[in-house]
């Protein structure tokens, strides 16, 4: 019995560590992504077309891309906008699910059925089409920034559906569970009931649609390229240096080009390490 | 000792059939050779070919009356021993070659061709390839001389006509195979959708070579139809196909640093990357972009302040040269060599703007009416090349303090707005040049083609020199003398220097791979490239 709880401890404890790790490295991806203007040697979009597609070396700390660009500088710019705008764009999504999701499965009946079935088109819709559309009615002269803030805002606002489908179900289970039949029973008004008894049941969903969004908006916003959709160059992002992987051939022999997927990987690792924390200080 | 004996004579009887065999006629076959179509191709029938794909079949199948050496550029004779054009360029006769059977056995005549030339004039048709005879309005008429000679009139000189029958690949009038009975050196065995062609030799190709042995050497062909150029180039290296064409200057060089005797660099292509202006009137553009787009000074300036030369060695590794005008230097008889690519000065070409009223205000250029001088650039996305190239132009012009915004669009789209609402600044593309006459670039110099790009389907021509080109390009393809066609296309080259209505930015270098075990290969610059000579190919 002693040893099971010592082992349980050791758990906690080694739980502690990663979790502490994983603020360490978001603290770091932040910190430094914002201090690109200082860190970096040159600007994201200085061409040194002398020394292209270049090796690590002293002065280019991950080497160069196609056109001389420095490597490092690229990923710290790239970080802080993707750091900072796949983030507002899950947010924006995740909200709007639990908006028509959550309320709708709250609701029921023929709340839940109406909503269901505009997100039910919503899903079947041929969004490839609608995003051409909409780069038809865009102007063509707009400046990178506005091209990247374009960008993740209609990822946000098309990217709900399949997370509004998950919270309805959810939600409907919840709205039958015996704690809120017995709130009911006790009187306590439905806005009420769903703001304090239902909201926080349906975090855990929540904060997993939050962070699966992340990295799959990370990808949309590469793959929108083709659309003319994504982020302008010279602009970094993300999703434009994973670009760099698309030549299977010479990536393993050029191994720092996976640089900006490692740091994909360790900033949505460590985002869900700390979220997982958030969820059992919330239970 | 008799059984000694009798191996022995055995042994001398297979001997001697096998050396009949090698010296006196018969094929030496020798494996397969396997490549990447990078489409599917979209028709077998040769008169109806426009992509590339089909295009690659044709040449392995069809059967023509001459035929253009890819490596000379002299025009050699085929399934016509010889042939003459008349002195005004509406007539040609051929003599043709007798003995000679369709891949079915039907005989080949002269009423083939003559049956071919319908098919290829007839306007239900909507053949591509006829496209280049259509001189003028009248009947094309064909005249059976003999089964071994036939003689063609055209309503209008067909400005060398000789050498668009490179594309003609002759059709059989009796086979009830149709276009699928072949006159070339391979002919189609089986087709998988979206997976293979498989061709295999046809074995009445008439051609032998010098030592009398039937060609072509090899067994068959595998065309495996592939679009995505990484995994071609993984094949490659896995030996699981045998050559590449238009290998892209990235690969080419991971290429070379392991295996350098695979690749090959056969020099300037004519294929050309150009960007240009629109200066269409009614396009839904401000009227201050279109004064600036539609004045030669300012696309001169532009121009001269693009870093062709930095645009040849980054983009294309060195694999390119900065590109002079429409024709490239590759098209050894109609190049105009008296041109020289624009010189790079970033100083110049302010200078240049800053006498039209243009001012540069911290760092940003400024027009008399103090418009900022920004406007976009549209190129196909996917394009790596063409991607980065935009980039470094967007560079090279805020060194002027001009703001470029990159767009990429995909390819329809980036279409539509070319030749549909005209809604669109700047666009960079290349163009890919299959032949070498001029009269092949007819469609965008005269005002009045759709493919005049800059300003398609003019009613009347808006300017002066569009006026000058369109009447030298009529005088060059109504004549059949070749030093006139060139006076006349050699100035065509000059105006479209002076004006600049296509900033030409670099020419391609033709490169490609071919694996060890292909034996005869001798890569060109012309399409297509590794296999011109696919009939003296063979494998290991």
């Amino acid at each position: 019995m002693s040893l099971g709880v010592f082992r349980l401890h050791d758990g906690i404890r080694s739980m502690n560590f990663w979790r502490t790790l994983a603020c360490v490295v978001l603290l770091l991806a932040v910190s430094l992504s914002l201090a690109a203007n200082w860190l970096a040697p040159a600007g994201y979009a200085k061409q040194y077309r002398d020394a292209t597609d270049a090796a690590p070396s002293r002065q280019h700390w991950l080497g160069t891309d196609e056109i001389g660009r420095d490597r490092f500088a690229r990923v710290l710019y790239g970080t802080r906008i993707s750091l900072l705008l796949a983030p507002a764009a899950a947010l924006l999504s995740t909200l709007m699910a639990a908006l028509v999701g959550g309320l709708a499965g709250y609701l029921g009946g023929a709340w839940a059925r109406a909503a269901m079935a505009v997100t039910d088109l919503c899903l079947s819709l041929p969004w490839l089409f609608l995003l051409i559309t909409v780069r038809a009615v865009l102007p063509l002269n707009v400046t990178p920034l506005v091209s990247v803030l374009v960008t993740f805002l209609m990822l946000g606002l098309l990217g709900w559906t399949s997370a509004a489908r998950v919270l309805c179900s959810t939600a409907g289970s919840l709205r039958d569970s015996d704690f809120v039949r017995q709130a009911r029973a006790s009187g306590i008004r439905s806005a009420r009931l769903f703001w304090i008894h239902v909201l926080p049941n349906l975090k855990p969903v929540l904060y997993a649609q939050f962070w699966i969004s992340i990295p799959a908006f990370i990808l949309s916003e590469a793959n929108l390229g083709i659309l003319g959709l994504g982020v302008a160059e010279p602009m970094p992002s993300w999703g434009s240096l994973l670009k760099e992987l698309e030549g299977l051939v010479s990536v393993g022999e050029e191994p720092w080009k996976f640089v900006p997927l490692v740091l994909l990987v360790v900033v949505v690792t460590s985002f869900q390490l700390v979220l997982s924390r958030q969820d059992e200080a919330a239970a | 000792m008799a059984l000694t004996c009798r191996k022995a004579f055995l042994f001398a009887v297979v001997l001697s059939t096998a050396s009949l065999a090698i010296f006196s006629g018969s094929a030496l076959a020798q494996g397969e050779l396997r490549f990447c179509l990078r489409s599917e191709p979209k028709t077998f029938d040769p008169l109806k070919v426009e992509d590339d794909a089909s295009g690659a079949i044709r040449y392995l199948t069809g059967g023509v009356l001459v035929r253009m050496n890819r490596q000379t550029q002299a025009l050699e004779p085929e399934l016509a021993k010889s042939w003459t054009v008349s002195k005004d360029g509406r007539q040609i006769t051929f003599i043709l070659r007798g003995g000679v059977s369709f891949s079915d056995d039907t005989p080949f005549s002269a009423e083939d061709v003559a049956y071919t030339v319908q098919q290829l004039m007839d306007p239900a048709l909507h053949s591509p390839t006829g496209d280049a005879f259509r001189s003028g309005p009248g009947n094309v008429e064909t005249k059976i001389i003999s089964p071994t000679q036939i003689s063609i009139t055209f309503p209008a000189p067909v400005a060398g006509v000789d050498r668009q029958f490179d594309q003609v690949a002759i059709l059989s009038a009796h086979s009830p195979k149709k276009e699928m009975a072949v006159l070339g050196p391979f002919m189609v065995a089986d087709y998988k959708p979206g997976a293979t062609v498989q061709l295999k030799r046809n074995p009445n190709y008439w051609k032998t070579d010098a030592q009398g042995r039937k060609l072509p050497y090899l067994d068959s062909i595998r065309l495996d139809i592939q679009p995505n150029h990484d995994v071609e180039m993984l094949r490659f290296k896995r030996s699981e196909i045998d050559l590449i064409n238009s290998l892209d200057s990235d690969y080419f060089e991971k290429l070379e640093a392991t295996s350098p005797q695979l690749v090959h660099d056969a020099g300037p292509s004519l294929d050309t990357e150009q960007m240009w202006f629109n200066e269409v009137a009614k396009s839904p553009l401000p009227g201050y972009k279109k004064t600036w787009f539609r004045s030669a000074s300012f696309r001169r300036a532009i121009s001269q302040a693009i870093n062709r030369d930095d645009l040849a060695r980054v983009v294309y590794r060195g694999h390119a040269q900065a590109a002079v005008g429409p024709v490239s230097p590759a098209n050894k008889f109609w190049f105009n060599a008296s041109l020289k690519p624009e010189a790079y000065s970033p100083d110049a070409a302010l200078k240049a703007l800053q006498n039209d009223g243009f001012r540069l205000e911290n760092g940003a250029l400024k027009d008399k009416d103090g418009n900022p001088v920004v406007f976009s650039i549209i190129t196909n996305s996917g394009n790596k090349s063409r991607e980065r190239m935009v980039t470094m132009i967007q560079e090279d012009l805020q060194k002027i303090g001009i703001q470029v915004n990159v767009v990429t669009l995909d390819f329809p789209s980036l279409i539509e707005r070319m030749t549909q609402t005209f809604d669109y600044e700047a666009i960079l593309l290349g163009l890919t040049n299959v032949g070498l006459d001029p009269s092949e670039q007819m469609n965008v110099w005269l005002s009045s083609s759709e493919n005049h790009q800059w300003n398609p389907s003019e009613k009347s021509p808006e300017t002066a020199w569009e006026a000058e080109i369109d009447r030298l390009m009529r005088a060059q393809a109504s004549t059949a003398d070749a030093k006139k066609r060139k006076e006349s296309f050699d100035r065509v080259q000059e105006i479209a220097v002076e004006q600049a209505p296509f900033i030409y930015l670099v020419n391609r270098n033709a490169l490609s791979a071919v694996a060890a075990s292909v034996q005869g290969a001798s890569p060109v610059i012309l399409v297509p490239q590794t296999y011109w000579n696919i009939e003296r190919l063979s494998v290991k």
